[in-house]
């Protein structure tokens, strides 16, 4: 963490994560304001609940694209459903088989998240669309495996870790988040690989010259994204009991917005996982505040989308060009 | 999207060279596809089959020749499915709602058109005068835009005037009118690139640095391209229209991300400047042909995503590495 004190207030406030704290406060002072209730403890841990779950594909998201190079990851929402089912299918709702059902699908999409990255590093190919191409294998597998019926459910225990409150009244699903958090920013921080990853998305020439194996550690950032998103599967099956193919869908685009509203530069090699927090936590509550409104759903949409814009125009925008 | 390495065009001897023929690879994946397919479908040559397929890849075409525009100025546009759709909606509902009367549709084919240039205005707006991040403004563009389609039109359903699709489906002056839509779009991507404005998008997606110092409007062509973008975009909508006959506020969303695999397919960089309209036209029939190929291959319904997810992946990784291999 930077040190504040030295800041005046106004460049505080102009930091991407401050903007999304209070993006966080506003919203939940607005949502109490518009329905009484929205702020209470209870929703405000189902809100932590889903914004999990968007966390945690985000954290590999947030890898990729840190890492530069154009990085992007548009596979996260079929290696989500993969996780999911794959998961399913190992548990088949007995608690035995949970360690090697997780074990399996963990190393499952870091295979998967593998391919993806030589395919960017030796090939070449970029990320928009290598993860494109990537995206329809999966669902193109997934369906293959499935043979397009959903099956498999969840182990009952795996249901309790996720849902069931721990300590505090948070559910099992916050912790995993935190933990996943507290060990990407000490990684990011603290360790060679993470400093690599700025390296290499910062100027891979540089990092090159520097002797930063930047081969390695781009293809480690797309392993860790598949990784993640196999997490998210299985805590989605968790949280859900059992997934239908496209569960994961409609994590492909928020995880790229939680980690751009979290203040990393889709430039790559600046930016950081506790901003990507915050992000997820911003747009679930957007999402939350316009679906307590009593308006229809393309209202909600069009807010949503406005907002979205509004908060890019907040921090989002790019260098002037100078003569 | 912006790289760090500048292609610039080079002009010299080499003249197979990617800047010269981006589209090589796409011209060689497309005739192979075309052969395989022929072997398949007996009827794959005669010319009903032939403009049925021009149609129905007419569209994802026109999505891709609009996208075109905005990736060689090294931008991206995620809302140009959701344009369709607005479209689409926005067209079907004021002729319906005017009694399907011939001035009617002169309207709503007229409005069409505007609503997808004022939509494409919007997005060059953001990017290039806001100078918002193209991926998260258009994607965020494109929610709105797609929420506007629903407030048109919740649910898919209303109807055009026979005449609509029976001339989008027939012939004028004894062409097809897929063929004339097809034409009108390669003759304007030929008139667009005689002109100044396509040399500065270029440039602008080369290197956008040196494009501003040299004296280039960058700002205004990024946004022309994205009107350009939203032009397009909505005459893929009218030409859904035109296929379905109804409307369907839904009916764009699923189209983004292939227009984007068919520019790519088609030759045209993501990092900007190199490329062209003609691979993206090409890319688009290539994902079209695959979809045939897989089907009259008679594939086992399970296995059609995975291979059709595959083929792809090959040709974009095939036509990257090639055309590198090319560069030297």
């Amino acid at each position: 963490m930077e040190k504040p004190s030295l800041e005046t207030l106004k460049t505080f406030i102009k930091r991407p994560l401050s903007i999304a704290v209070i993006a966080i406060l506003v919203l939940l002072v607005g949502g109490e304001l518009l329905s009484p209730g929205f702020a209470s403890p209870r929703q405000i841990v189902a809100l932590l609940t889903i914004a999990a779950l968007l966390g945690v594909v985000a954290a590999g998201q947030n890898l990729v694209i840190l890492g530069g190079r154009e990085g992007i990851d548009l596979s996260v929402g079929g290696v989500i459903s993969f996780g999911a089912f794959l998961a399913g299918n190992l548990m088949q709702q007995s608690d035995a088989n949970i360690i090697h059902a997780v074990v399996l699908v963990l190393g499952a999409t870091f295979l998967i998240g593998m391919v993806t990255g030589l395919g960017v590093t030796f090939l070449r190919i970029p990320p928009l669309v290598m993860t494109l191409g990537m995206l329809g294998v999966v669902q193109g597998g997934l369906v293959l495996l499935t043979r397009g019926v959903p099956s498999g459910r969840a182990a009952p225990l795996l249901g309790k870790i996720v849902s069931d409150p721990v300590i505090l009244g948070l559910p099992g699903i916050v912790y995993i988040w935190i933990l996943v958090g507290i060990t990407l920013s000490w990684v990011l921080r603290r360790t060679t690989f993470g400093l690599n990853v700025y390296a290499i998305g910062t100027n891979e020439t540089a990092a090159e010259l520097a002797g930063v194996p930047v081969r390695r550690t781009r293809v480690m950032v797309f392993a860790l994204s598949g990784f993640f998103s196999g997490l998210t599967g299985i805590l989605l099956l968790g949280y859900t009991e059992y997934v239908f193919i496209g569960a994961g869908d409609q994590y492909m685009l928020p995880s790229i917005i939680a980690v751009v509203i979290g203040g990393t530069s889709l430039a790559g090699g600046s930016g950081g996982y506790v901003g990507t927090m915050a992000g997820a936590v911003v747009l679930i509550l957007l999402q939350n505040i316009l679906t307590t409104l009593n308006i229809p759903p393309f209202g909600r949409q069009i807010i949503f989308g406005v907002t979205l814009l509004g908060l890019m125009l907040l921090y989002g925008r790019q260098r002037r060009l100078r003569g | 999207m912006k790289s760090a390495d500048m292609r610039q065009p080079v002009s010299g001897r080499s003249g197979w060279s990617r800047q010269r023929h981006p589209y090589l690879m796409a011209a060689l994946v497309f005739v192979v596809l075309c052969v395989v397919n022929a072997a398949l479908q007996q009827t794959f040559l005669r010319y009903e089959v032939a403009i049925s397929n021009v149609a129905a890849f007419l569209p994802m075409a026109l999505l891709a020749v609009g996208q075109t525009y905005v990736i060689l100025a090294a931008d991206i546009d995620l809302s140009t499915g959701a344009i369709v759709s607005v479209v689409n909606v926005a067209v079907v509902t004021i002729i319906e709602s005017m009694g399907g009367t011939g001035a009617s549709m002169a309207l709503g084919l007229a409005a069409g058109l505007l609503l997808g240039i004022t939509c494409g205005a919007i997005n060059g707006f953001c990017v290039a005068v806001l100078r918002l991040q193209p991926i998260v403004t258009t994607f965020g563009t494109g929610i709105v835009f797609a929420g506007f389609a629903l407030w048109i039109l919740p649910q898919a359903g209303r109807q055009v005037p026979p005449v609509i699709y029976l001339t989008y489906a027939g012939t004028v002056l004894g062409v097809p009118s897929v063929i004339w839509i097809l034409a009108g779009a390669i003759a304007f991507a030929a008139f667009v690139g005689r002109t100044r404005f396509y040399k500065a998008l270029r440039a602008t997606g080369g290197n956008i640095q040196a494009a501003y110092q040299t004296g280039l409007p960058v700002a205004r062509v990024r946004m022309g391209a994205f009107v350009i973008s939203g032009f397009f975009a909505a005459l893929a909508g009218l030409a859904l229209v035109g296929e379905t006959a109804s409307g369907d506020p839904l009916i764009g969303g699923a189209l983004t991300l292939p227009s984007i695999t068919a520019v790519v397919l088609g030759g045209t960089a993501l990092s900007g400047c190199v490329g062209g309209v003609a691979g993206s036209i090409l890319g688009a029939f290539i994902l079209g042909l695959i979809s045939n190929v897989i089907f009259f291959a008679q594939l086992p319904f399970e296995w059609q995503g995975l291979v059709q997810g595959l083929i792809i992946l090959l040709a974009l990784a095939g036509g990257v590495v090639m055309a590198r291999g090319k560069q030297g």
